[in-house]
């Protein structure tokens, strides 16, 4: 099965204190962490499970810039076949369907059965994979946490729906499908994993290869613009707890048994 | 002023609290609207479903086809596309259905797209300025969205507080005769339900409940020997989960469980509104993170910005000391 992963570089939430810079318009973006986004890690993971099932290839792309590749390189050195760079100026400010419509036109240069996306991004909103199938006109499944690869060019695949529960359906191929956390244990990757697909060539490809009318994507074609972030005013908040550590967890006994929390 | 429309979900004939949600946030957008009601289905549920929106929405939009009996986001799209008016916008609860049927209808419907929106500050022109969450609700972000060709909007759940308001004694539409033949490419089978794990956190008065600042396996048991001190349970955020350090019946969240305790201990835990939805009856909340910008700390009783891993064993031995005292 030739499966495409659409993936993205993302600041790592767990890793950093997300703070605004000084003009409110982008958060403070040196000295952050970035990771692969993890649900994408999942779809990866969750590729090369099938392929190693039943065959086939593993594409990695992501529309980006230079600093990109390192998720790329870091999904080959867990096996995947391929990685592939979209970058262009002409790509830059789009929205989710922006991403959406670049992704495409990629998609139909190649033979995909499956295009893989994680449930959502950091920044973005569960968009992209869902976008990506209905201009595709392909099935598309939102949160799908299990694939059975069936006979007669199907799968039987599950979704996660409200208090843990499963929801199991069939889809035909090719479709797209947004994966989510938990579907997998995703291996790990040592330095030694990426130093060794530190110089693969990675194909970059702009607008005019994949055919994308730049006045269609970009910042100009976007319908949906972030105007600027903010911290907003909060309600009022935790009463944090200052002292030593043996003053605080004195203090935290005594709220607890007040509360009826101590047997 | 563009046509309003929310989306019903329901069950058993039974309206989801989102509808009042979705009403209230129709008015956010247009004080003067008066927002249509869309119900898809199939049977008596459906029947009952629109009757109970007749008190609140002026009209109903009933689309009934034996196909859309279990709701397929692919076959109520297609549904969807056939009836909305051009330039209409659709407000739907984002949740695991309105995450599957919501980006791709605004591709089928041309139009704009903005999911998981927090709050409405209002229209101009065609401008609807919203509000977003983004890196787990660290930072909210001021978003506009050209409507000029209609949007499709996914609201959070709880974001949005439902109106006081007059019983509407409204009208019922059929709609269903512009459908025509529904085919999917996707086809549901069955629904399994989440099984039962050892622990039933649901019935705990304390959780001590840790999330992915625990970091590792072997640390879990410095959770479960707090809780042992407290008679309490140890319940946890879904990145736990996902790692496998513990059952998927110890989750908190709109994907897990749903608990109402006395009182709740977020240890290293971030605060998204995923985990949070999980969390009711308004507990006495105490969290500990090492990131003092934890939006944890929002919702929280009390904060402690402190590494869990000392501070956890620490409390412990208080409990452990007072209860020998309390022996003697
Ligand atoms: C459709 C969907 C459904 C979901 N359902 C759920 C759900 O049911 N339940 C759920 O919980 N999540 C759910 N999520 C995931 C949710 O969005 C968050 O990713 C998740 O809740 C984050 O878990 P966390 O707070 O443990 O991890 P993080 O957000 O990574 O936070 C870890 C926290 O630990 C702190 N920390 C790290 N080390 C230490 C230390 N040594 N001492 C003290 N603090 C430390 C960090 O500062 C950070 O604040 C869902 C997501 C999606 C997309």
């Amino acid at each position: 099965m030739e499966i495409l992963v659409c993936a993205r570089r993302v600041p790592d939430t767990s890793e950093n204190e997300i703070e605004l810079n000084s003009a409110g318009n982008d958060i403070e973006r040196d000295d952050l962490v970035y990771s692969i986004n993890e649900p994408d890690n999942y779809a990866v993971e969750e590729a090369l499970q099938i392929v190693s099932r039943i065959g086939g290839s593993v594409t990695v792309v992501t529309v980006g810039g230079e600093d990109d590749e390192e998720i790329l390189r870091r999904e080959m050195a867990m096996g995947a076949t391929h990685g592939v760079l979209i970058s262009d100026d002409a790509f830059g400010g789009s929205d989710g369907r922006g991403i959406a419509t670049i992704l495409k036109a990629f998609v139909q240069k190649g033979k995909y059965d499956l295009v893989l996306t994680g449930v959502q991004a950091e920044d973005g909103g569960a968009q992209v994979g869902g976008m990506l199938a209905a201009m595709l006109d392909y099935p598309f499944a939102s949160l799908v946490n299990s694939i059975e690869v069936l006979d007669g060019g199907k799968l039987k695949i599950s979704r996660e729906i409200a208090g843990g529960n499963k929801e199991m359906n069939e889809i035909d191929l090719p479709c797209v499908l947004s994966i989510q956390t938990g579907i997998n244990e995703p291996r790990y990757v040592g330095m030694r994993g990426i130093r060794q697909v530190a110089s693969v060539p990675i194909p970059t490809y702009g607008a005019s290869d994949l055919g994308v009318d730049p006045g269609a994507v970009g910042q100009a074609a976007a319908k949906v613009k972030r105007v600027d972030y903010f911290v907003p005013a909060l309600g009022k908040g935790a009463e944090m707890l200052q002292g030593s550590r043996e003053e605080i967890v004195e203090k935290v006994v005594e709220l607890v048994a007040a509360k009826g929390g101590l047997k | 002023m563009a046509r309003i429309f929310t989306y019903i979900a329901h069950k058993s004939g039974v309206p989801d609290d989102s509808a009042a949600e979705l009403m209230a946030a129709a008015r956010k957008i247009d004080a003067a609207s008066s927002p249509t009601a869309i119900v898809t289905g199939w049977g008596p549920d459906l029947d009952a479903v629109c009757s109970s929106l007749q008190s609140s929405y002026a009209e109903t939009w009933k689309i009934s086809n034996e196909a859309l009996v279990y709701p397929n986001a692919e076959l109520v799209r297609k549904a969807l596309v056939k009836v909305l008016p051009p330039g209409s916008i659709l407000l739907v609860a984002h949740e695991h259905f309105g995450i599957d049927l919501a980006p791709g209808l605004s591709v089928k419907m041309n139009a704009a797209f903005v999911s998981d929106v927090l709050g409405i500050e209002g229209i101009e022109g065609s401008t609807l300025r919203l509000i977003r969450q983004e890196f787990g609700g660290q930072v909210s972000a001021h978003v506009q969205c050209d409507i000029s060709s209609g949007a499709v909007i996914t609201l959070r759940p709880g974001a949005f507080k439902p109106l006081e308001q007059a019983s509407a004694n409204g009208v019922v539409a059929d709609k269903s005769p512009e459908l025509g033949p529904l085919t999917a490419g996707r086809r549901y089978l069955e629904t399994i339900v989440a099984e039962a794990g050892d622990v039933d956190i649901t019935k705990h008065a304390v959780l001590v409940s840790i999330g992915r600042g625990i970091q590792e396996k072997n640390n879990v048991a410095i959770a479960q020997e707090l809780a042992d001190a407290l008679g309490a349970a140890v319940s946890c955020s879904r990145p736990v989960v996902d790692a496998k350090w513990l059952e998927k019946s110890r989750q908190v969240g709109s994907s897990g469980k749903t608990v109402k305790p006395q009182v709740y201990l977020a240890c290293g835990i971030s605060g998204s509104f995923q985990h949070l939805a999980g969390i009711k009856g308004n507990p006495f909340i105490v969290a500990i993170n090492k990131n003092p910008k934890a939006p944890i700390f929002q919702v929280a009783d009390v904060g402690i910005v402190d590494d869990l891993l000392e501070f956890l064993p620490e409390l412990t031995n208080k409990i452990r000391e007072m209860h020998s005292v309390s022996v003697k």
